[in-house]
């Protein structure tokens, strides 16, 4: 177990009824997000998992308001941050940052690492107000490399220098200049080979226990998000389907998706007797959702209500949410 | 005992011109695969999986390349093969996917008047004759409403449908061999799930023998007959996928199999992870490539170790020899 999080009541971050529509041609519209609500409380990892199209990553963007949701709010320490000004929202910023999948499309290949990781040292004013020092800038960015386990030589060479488990150590790094206090890590370690991937998450895990930090972990693997997460959503077209503590969730799913998405796992374990049969169909389009459930037209339990009655996201009794009318733990 | 073998590949090295110099990408690789068999070559990126793959296809196209070794196809010689008499031998005899099915289509014609195409160069048949192989293909392949597939273009489909599309087209003329290069990474791992439940079905009902290629131990484990694990470019272990993954007899394969993080049982409060990072082939030791990150490191392993027998398996390792195997591997236990 990696500490139970604060059960204090105020989140850290909370999204209500959360919308993104983009208008895609010919009158139609995608819904990336459809009505999500969720909070996290600080010290809290919460895993966002779903296959693509989901809307995972388009959430964890409209937390930290990169794009501006169609509809809903979000709520950050207290403070609704759905329409402040971007004058007003820049404060706030410090405190909420994003590391991306692709480490090296974000670093610019021409500047150094150590004028890039002090680039928000100097965008962002000292907490006293007022520019940081040459030398406060200096000392911060030594501290940096040895938080992510880069040597101090790395701030004076260039992105291409480094392998992609180094440069994701840079992004973190960067991420982590100005402290912040929530960080949002879209598919952070997708793109890496498994023996550096497993380096990164204990990275990852090292400094959320160092720095008192609360992640919003997007991936879709769900064995990483599993080691590191502490609560689990499992998105589907645009849509929480489950969402609970993490240990839960991915043992003892109530979500036929979930259950889905666990067995399709290719676990490298060599098992005798027959797989369990895949997942029928694809994803449907999220310009033309099914009715009723969204996960009907794949779903092995399917049942007549399921085609026609939308179910909500509601509590199960051991406290986890889940939008099923036929969930697969008792009620 | 290579002679009823589909495919025979020994002492495969492929060098690549890098600043001036030959480097050797591949080294010495040998392995067979049998008829209706499945062999997984697993690696990280950059331990020259694909490049071991384009060799056999006769795809490498680097001016100055240097191949050698043997690579014989029922009971053929491939490496020297004149371009001509490859040129017959792909597609027709071996086939081959990719993980971007969009590059294996082009966006301006239909999926249907391409794997037309495909049936057509290599056999004599009329344009409705083939039409009809390729739906019913397609409809082999578990593609819904194969007719109406037939008539879109590959922009319209799916990434689950494309993918199954161009197995049908690889399929089209019933080749030998299938060679599958991450077929399933760019999928979702619902779909994942699909194509992989199809190559086994293709193995029974088709009888192919498939060469695949991930970086998935995952894939390999729940596909793969056989079991080739590359490092750096040269064999680090192969042998049956059930003995390799039960008790690895490399330090590499065991500590890859441990730095997965587990769906099941105890979580790790760390994972288990390998320091440092693969070599580039120039900068290969001269002994054991995995040596710089082996926690077994010794002397021994300053001169390369050579591919020697251990249990079920062959492992590119001096500790077997030495008398001091790895142990057998603890899996976590599954729930049900």
């Amino acid at each position: 177990m990696t500490g139970l999080p604060d059960h204090s009541p105020s989140p850290l971050i909370a999204a209500q009824d959360l919308r993104m529509t983009y208008r895609v041609g010919r009158g139609q519209v995608l819904r990336a997000l459809d009505g999500v609500s969720l909070s996290v409380r600080p010290g809290e990892v919460l895993g966002l998992v779903g296959e693509s199209g989901c809307g995972k990553s388009t959430l964890g963007r409209c937390l930290l308001r990169l794009v501006q949701p169609s509809a809903g709010r979000v709520v950050f320490d207290g403070t609704d941050i759905t329409t402040l000004p971007e004058r007003r929202l820049r404060p706030l910023r410090q405190d909420m940052q994003m590391v991306f999948q692709d480490s090296y499309a974000a670093l610019n290949p021409r500047r150094r690492i150590g004028d890039l990781v002090a680039e928000p040292l100097r965008v962002h004013p000292a907490p006293g107000g007022g520019r940081r020092s040459r030398a406060d800038i200096a000392a911060r960015l030594a501290e940096l490399m040895d938080l992510v386990g880069l040597p101090q030589q790395a701030l004076a060479r260039y992105p291409h220098e480094f392998s992609g488990g180094q440069r994701q150590r840079i992004n973190i790094a960067r991420a982590l200049a100005l402290s912040p206090r929530l960080v949002v890590a879209d598919e952070p370690v997708a793109a890496l080979d498994v023996s550096i991937q497993a380096q990164i998450v204990n990275l990852f895990m090292d400094l959320r226990d160092q720095l008192g930090l609360t992640y919003i972990f997007v991936a879709h693997d769900l064995a990483v998000v599993r080691q590191i997460s502490t609560r689990v959503a499992v998105m589907y077209l645009g849509a929480i389907v489950e969402l609970g503590e993490a240990d839960a969730v991915l043992h003892r799913p109530a979500h036929p998706y979930t259950a889905a998405l666990i067995a399709a796992v290719p676990e490298p374990v060599v098992r005798t007797g027959d797989l369990p049969p895949p997942l029928r169909g694809d994803v449907p389009s999220p310009i033309a959702p099914p009715p009723g459930c969204r996960f009907h037209t794949r779903c092995p339990v399917v049942r007549d209500r399921c085609r026609v009655d939308p179910p909500a996201l509601r509590t199960l009794p051991d406290g986890r949410e889940a939008a099923c009318h036929y969930p697969l733990v008792g009620e | 005992m290579d002679g009823d073998m589909l495919l025979a590949v020994r002492d495969l090295t492929v060098a690549l011109p890098v600043g001036g110099r030959l480097v050797p990408i591949v080294e010495s690789v040998s392995f067979t695969l049998g008829t209706r068999e499945i062999l997984g070559i697993v690696g990280e990126s950059g331990s020259g999986k694909s490049v071991t793959s384009l060799a056999i296809m006769g795809l490498i196209d680097v001016p100055g390349a240097r191949i050698t070794g043997s690579v014989r196809f029922r009971g053929r010689e491939l490496v020297g093969l004149p371009p001509r008499a490859y040129r017959a031998l792909r597609g027709r005899e071996i086939a081959m996917i990719f993980q971007d099915p969009m590059t294996a289509f082009t966006p301006v014609y239909t999926v249907g008047r391409q794997i037309d195409e495909q049936i057509r160069a290599h056999q004599k048949i009329s344009r409705a004759d083939a039409r009809a192989r390729t739906v019913r293909l397609l409809g082999d392949m578990g593609v819904p409403d194969p007719e109406r597939v037939a008539g879109r273009y590959p922009h319209q489909l799916s990434g689950g449908l494309r993918q199954r599309a161009m197995i049908a087209m690889a399929l089209s003329c019933n080749p030998a061999l299938l060679i599958a290069d991450e077929p399933t990474t760019a999928l979702d791992v619902t779909v994942q799930a699909q194509i992989l439940d199809l190559l086994r079905v293709l193995r029974r009902d088709y009888g192919s023998s498939v060469l695949l290629i991930t970086h998935d131990m995952g894939v390999v484990a729940e596909t793969c007959d056989r079991t080739l694990v590359l490092y750096s470019g040269l064999v680090a272990e192969r042998g049956p996928t059930g003995a390799l993954f039960a008790q690895p007899a490399h330090p590499y394969t065991a500590a890859l199999l441990d730095s997965i993080p587990p769906l099941h049982g105890l979580r790790p409060a760390r994972l288990p992870s390998i320091p440092g990072s693969p070599p580039a082939p120039a900068e290969r030791p001269a002994g054991c490539p995995f040596g710089p990150r082996c926690t077994h490191v010794h002397a021994a392993c300053a001169t390369r170790p050579p591919l020697v027998a251990c249990g079920e398996q062959h492992v590119a390792c001096v500790l077997p020899t030495e008398g001091h195997p790895l142990p057998p591997r603890r899996v976590p236990e599954m729930s049900a």
